[in-house]
């Protein structure tokens, strides 16, 4: 769950920056609040772990060692498990399958809830009735169940395969953002720019790809973090049932064989709290980028989380406590001229 | 009531789509199911386990998909959800309805608890927006992030193995009449306190964050400005701005519910807690597939349940889903 989800709720819609051109400048442009500097710092240094953790691993992780259950050391920086494997070199090893299938998932269901939900909110009619429902069914049916039972019937060779694992992950994680985009674009069709290109007579898909999506780009951003957030929760949860095959090195996987070797009741806290505290962090960073985006789409969420020190820099006299949140200016975010408009929709 | 109508419409398609696509996915996977299941289990499936579970999925006889399908639709009706293979032969409705209230209660308490306590936390915060309550927003961060089952092995191991102030596993004591007498609550209400503080420290931020965002935007209203410049108590205006903001608050709980419920199902598995989340472990573990698509099922059907109570509650908070029918 996260403050997107309010774009969600009707009436809640922050009107997009009318103006294409700044759109398309703004894609580039990375905005420079501290919320999305250190969720992208964190973000970036799990990515890196991830391309080079199975190389700089200093051990083979499936390879039993003689040291059984050894608290951190110098041989062993992170200890060793039940059956004397390196917890460092498992949790380097398993940073990989887990942001990958993140990612991965991520993109899928970004692809699919901006096919969804851009349809269904231009075409409208017919379309959008039946696009709708389907989004709203897959919005309510719970997915780890879903998930499991599908998991469960894959032939046992693919079930440990990380992208049918995405896919499936996918399949659950689109309807959220697709909701969002479908009331975002809803509220575009009838826009100005969008009846002239029309009235011009572009065609439809010109108009869906360069006059709606780049207006697009900050919600699809939000809500593309917020999938790579649920996708590495519900992997995460996956392996830690051990539904995927738990030999496959991923971060749930190695509190799989923590819970099930009894890893707290030994109290060998160095073998379940690194995973558990990558996997926290990660989500962090997710979760503070997708913040930090909200904020960019919502001026005054960004001008309520000033501090008192900030709102003086920034040249606000006092805390207001009703009438007006401030639109903030600062550097190297372009305010957004909008307006909420808090009435019924 | 048009309104209440049409959404409980959108529930029975839901249910619907949740059966059939139930029925489907043992059909529709690579291979035979059958095949699949005995290979993972290299011989140790009994043949009347096989024969079970060929009878389960209508793979008997030279029956049509389609007949197939409205045997099983038959069979639901009549409550059958087929015989589990770990607790044979014992039905999978008669395991299901043995956990099903431990978790309905558990999952329906810390979630009433989360969303009222959250609320209430997210209107203070943002009416004190810019002073130190705003240093909750990153640790609720930080908690949301943090998969469930992760936060509950952490209060496992401080608050029950070490401390142990509270019992690790179960859900009462052994021995206790299952009822409404005070020893066996008192004793629930103990074992249940870990699963239900951990579920709602997971699931609080997401209220906390929605409903300070949402206050932060309602505040900017007129009708909040006319409450202040009137005179009237900050606690009166601060209801206005809250009744008001709190709308998509109730109207997300649908979307949050099933996340919810998924991290319950962790939850249970941590504290060795007798729900469903409980079974669902065993039945992944001992290959039930009967049981895990009645779990599925199950659960599916709490949910839709829930967000049709949590429908009701808006159109008594909102007149205008009133007024359209």
């Amino acid at each position: 769950m996260s403050t997107t989800e309010i774009a969600a709720a009707p009436g809640a819609l922050p009107s997009p920056a009318p103006i294409p051109s700044s759109a398309r400048r703004r894609v580039v442009q990375i905005p420079r609040s501290p919320k999305i500097l250190i969720g992208l710092g964190i973000l970036v240094f799990f990515v890196l772990l991830a391309v080079i953790g199975p190389w700089v691993a200093p051990y083979d992780p499936t390879i039993a060692g003689p040291d059984l259950l050894q608290g951190p050391s110098a041989a062993h920086l992170l200890g060793t498990t039940q059956s004397g494997q390196d917890v460092l070199s498992e949790l380097l090893v398993g940073a990989r399958s887990t942001v990958f299938i993140g990612f991965l998932a991520g993109i899928i269901a970004t692809a699919l809830s901006i096919i969804v939900g851009v349809c269904a909110g231009y075409f409208g009619g017919l379309a959008d009735d039946l696009l709708s429902m389907l989004t709203n069914v897959f919005l309510v049916i719970p997915g780890l169940p879903l998930l499991i039972v599908l998991a469960a019937y894959l032939p046992n060779n693919t079930s440990s395969n990380p992208v049918v694992l995405a896919l499936i992950i996918s399949i659950t994680g689109w309807a959220w953002g697709g909701r969002v985009l479908r009331a975002q674009t809803l509220s575009m069709r009838r826009r100005d720019y969008v009846e002239s290109a029309r009235v011009i007579g572009e065609k439809r898909m010109r108009i869906i790809g360069a006059e709606i999506l780049p207006n697009l780009t900050a919600i699809v951003a939000s809500s593309f973090v917020f999938t790579v957030l649920y996708a590495i929760g519900t992997y995460v949860a996956l392996a830690f049932l051990g539904v995927v095959q738990p030999l496959h090195w991923s971060w749930g996987g190695m509190l799989f064989w923590a819970e099930s070797q009894n890893a707290a009741q030994v109290n060998a806290w160095w073998w379940f709290l690194p995973p558990g505290i990558c996997i926290a962090l990660l989500g962090t960073s997710l979760a503070l980028l997708n913040f930090g985006i909200d904020e960019f789409i919502n001026p005054r969420l960004r001008a309520a989380g000033l501090s008192r020190k900030a709102a003086r820099a920034a040249g606000l006299p006092r805390r207001p406590k009703f009438g007006m949140t401030p639109v903030v200016r600062r550097r190297g975010l372009r305010p957004v001229a909008a307006t909420i408009d808090g009435g019924a929709r | 009531m048009i309104h209440l109508l049409r959404r409980l419409g959108f529930y029975v398609l839901t249910a619907w789509a949740a059966i059939t696509v139930n029925f489907f996915i043992p059909h529709l996977m690579p291979g035979d199911p059958v095949q699949n299941l005995i290979a993972r289990q290299q011989g140790k499936t009994s043949p009347q386990a096989v024969e079970a579970l060929r009878v389960q999925l209508g793979l008997v006889g030279n029956q049509s998909l389609w007949s197939e399908y409205f045997d099983y639709w038959g069979k639901l009706f009549h409550g059958n959800l087929g015989t589990s293979f770990s607790f044979f032969p014992a039905t999978v409705s008669s395991v299901l309805s043995a956990a099903l209230p431990w978790t309905l209660v558990l999952v329906g308490v810390s979630t009433i608890v989360s969303f009222i306590v959250g609320t209430i936390i997210g209107i203070v915060v943002a009416w004190r927006r810019g002073s130190w309550l705003d240093g909750i927003m990153p640790v609720a961060t930080f908690f949301q992030a943090v998969p469930y089952f992760f936060f509950a092995l952490l209060v496992l191991i401080v608050l029950g193995s070490d401390l142990g102030w509270f019992p690790i596993s179960g859900g009462s004591d052994q021995g206790l009449d299952i009822g409404l007498n005070g020893a066996f609550i008192g004793s629930a209400l103990y074992h249940g306190f870990l699963p239900m503080i951990t579920i709602v420290i997971s699931s609080i931020a997401g209220w906390i964050l929605g409903m300070r965002n949402m206050m932060v935007t309602t505040m900017d209203e007129d009708y909040v400005l006319v409450a202040q410049a009137k005179g009237l108590p900050n606690r009166r205006v601060i209801g206005y701005a809250a009744r008001n903001a709190i709308l998509p608050n109730v109207s997300s709980f649908s979307l949050s519910l099933s996340f919810v419920v998924s991290g319950a199902l962790l939850t249970e598995i941590v504290f060795s807690y007798p729900g469903i989340g409980f079974q669902l472990l065993g039945a992944v573990q001992a290959e039930d597939f009967p049981l895990l698509q009645g779990i599925f099922l199950v659960i599916t059907f709490a949910v839709l349940a829930a967000n049709l109570l949590a429908d009701v509650v808006y159109a008594v908070l909102d007149p205008r889903t009133r007024q359209e029918g």
